[in-house]
């Protein structure tokens, strides 16, 4: 009698609670190793892009929230300064410098998610709880200045909605002086833990060609040794005036780009403590500007604002008859709006380039000849989020 | 030393053990928010008890899932006010624009009252009458 052995399909989630979000992956299986996989993605569809083709341009800063919900701050800069580029404006400096302290907040608050989710999901169960009461005091800082606790709807096209708040200041700097502390505590935790060593060395490998051929961008493609960072490369909201470094990783695994994330979280906290320290003062949006609405004082007390006022809230900006493509660089990789405007206050088409989808299309590469029980670490690595996956 | 590394990562967990706890308990104690919080919707009125909605409909056009519904009054000196103001604050996404482009103060959002889940959806369907009460301070 002889055995016989053929490859078996095995469903993970959508509904795996280590998926992070509603993810399918069909894994062809030789024994206990991958042979092959298929992830599935789109049970979080809401059709952003067709919606916003329906609304006026400041009326999709709300949803922009939802792309990546765990760093609204990040898509909303993203998305105003795609449309400010196509309009030919520029926020004032103090705007400018008031968006890159909030992404770069976003930015250390996904990464400490991700840190968090990602230690829970190998077994580090306390990792998950230090990390959340970090990120609890950047949402508070948040909260404070935007209003909310998760889509916060702060950027407007041509500045922020409200200036700083009294302390946001003194708040932020206390941040900022414990931060470093408590990310030493994370690598005291993991860094040199053989545990993790074992479940995250050598794992889901993927090469410097493969990276850069899948299209990954962010810290996927930064850990696997490409020096490539939009905020260098085309820089936006002055982020050319700070000094920070982009780190990178030559290994390529899921160890690789959990330090990649984890030096990022410095950066971070090097380019907020920059821009703190040289805060410039003004106004925190643009003033008589034909695309802006003006002061709630001016719109009631003068005829003419109100008038303007109304014809921006009700029919839109006049856009100029362009498409344009515009990138920045999220905590998830590079986010980018191309927008095809007929001229009316409403795009006539609205892509969204995401980084998370694009990041998934590379997971079949690295599962390949990898454990069943990697999977969840390789996951846990691309950090991708599935509101702005499926979008 | 055997298992050196796992011990240097219990001594961080252990350090803990000590400290207070950093979290609240919700229902017993609870934390202000800030001020601009934006919770639950009510609408400005003068101080003789007038509403101010003038009906110009900007909040209405301007709300992204399109939640708010006006139906106008005109009043015995030919002025429009709101008849009908209804939110469904099952489906607001509590961005905050109808506060944003309100010409009139006419429409604020409560700092304080975020206390208002339901089991029934149509109860968060708000008319005018439960808009008008339930104000903070700084509509007085």
């Amino acid at each position: 009698m002889s055995v016989e052995t053929r490859e078996m399909l095995i469903n993970m989630g959508p509904q795996h609670p280590s998926t992070h979000g509603v993810l399918r992956i069909i894994l062809k299986l030789d024994g206990e190793r991958i042979a092959g996989s298929e992830p599935e993605v789109g049970y979080l569809h809401r059709g952003f892009e067709k919606l916003a083709e329906n609304m006026l341009y400041q009326q999709f800063i709300p949803y922009t929230d939802r792309l990546d919900y765990l760093a609204s701050m990040n898509n909303n800069q993203s998305y105003v300064v795609a449309v400010e580029r196509l309009l030919g404006i520029k926020a004032p400096p103090r705007a400018q410098a008031i968006r890159v302290i909030m992404s770069e907040l976003g930015r250390i608050a996904s990464h400490l998610v991700w840190l968090a989710t990602h230690a829970l999901d190998i077994g580090a169960m306390t990792v998950f709880l230090y990390c959340f009461r970090e990120r609890e005091a950047i949402i508070d800082l948040f909260e404070a200045a935007a209003g909310n606790r998760l889509n916060y709807n702060y950027a407007r096209i041509g500045g922020v909605a409200f200036d700083l708040p009294k302390g946001f200041k003194e708040n932020l700097q206390k941040f900022l002086d414990i931060f470093p502390e408590k990310l030493d505590e994370y690598h005291r935790l993991l860094t040199k833990n053989r545990i993790w060593l074992s479940r995250t060395k050598g794992i889901g490998i993927l090469t410097k060609e493969q990276a850069i051929n899948w299209g990954t961008s962010g810290p996927v493609l930064r850990g696997s040794g490409v020096e490539w960072d939009i905020r260098k490369a085309f820089p936006y909201d002055g982020y050319e005036n700070y000094d920070f470094d982009v780190p990178t990783n030559q290994t390529g695994d899921v160890y690789g780009r959990y330090l990649v994330r984890m030096e990022e979280m410095r950066q971070s906290r090097r380019i907020i403590q920059q821009a703190i320290e040289h805060l410039p003062d003004g106004p925190v949006i643009l003033q008589d500007s034909p695309y802006v609405s003006p002061s709630k004082e001016k719109i009631m007390t003068e005829n003419f604002s109100l008038m303007k006022h109304m014809v921006l809230t009700i029919k839109g900006m006049r856009t100029p008859v362009a498409t344009l493509y515009s990138a920045t660089e999220n905590p998830k990789g590079e986010l980018g709006f191309y927008i095809v405007s007929d001229g009316s206050g409403k795009p006539y088409k609205l892509k969204i380039r995401a980084p998370s989808f694009i990041n998934i299309s590379a997971m079949p590469t690295m599962l390949k000849g990898n454990y069943v029980a990697d999977v969840i670490a390789v996951i846990g690595s691309l950090d991708f989020v599935f509101g702005e996956c499926d979008r | 030393m055997l298992f050196k590394d796992l011990r240097k990562g219990l001594a961080v967990t252990i350090g803990y053990l000590f400290r207070r706890p950093v979290t609240v308990q919700y229902p017993d104690e609870k934390l202000i928010p800030p001020v601009r919080s934006r919770w639950r919707h009510y609408l400005g009125v003068f101080p003789d008890g007038k509403i101010r909605c003038i009906d110009c409909g900007l909040c209405e056009r301007v709300c992204p899932p399109k939640v708010i519904k006006i139906i106008p009054v005109i009043n015995e000196d030919g002025t429009k006010s709101a008849g009908k103001y209804e939110i469904d604050l099952g489906r607001c996404m509590y961005c905050g624009f109808c506060v944003e482009v309100c010409p009139e103060l006419a429409i604020l959002m409560s700092s304080e009252d975020y206390e208002f889940a339901n089991y029934d959806r149509d109860k968060l369907v708000y008319q005018k009458e439960s808009l008008l009460k339930g104000r903070n301070k700084d509509n007085e």
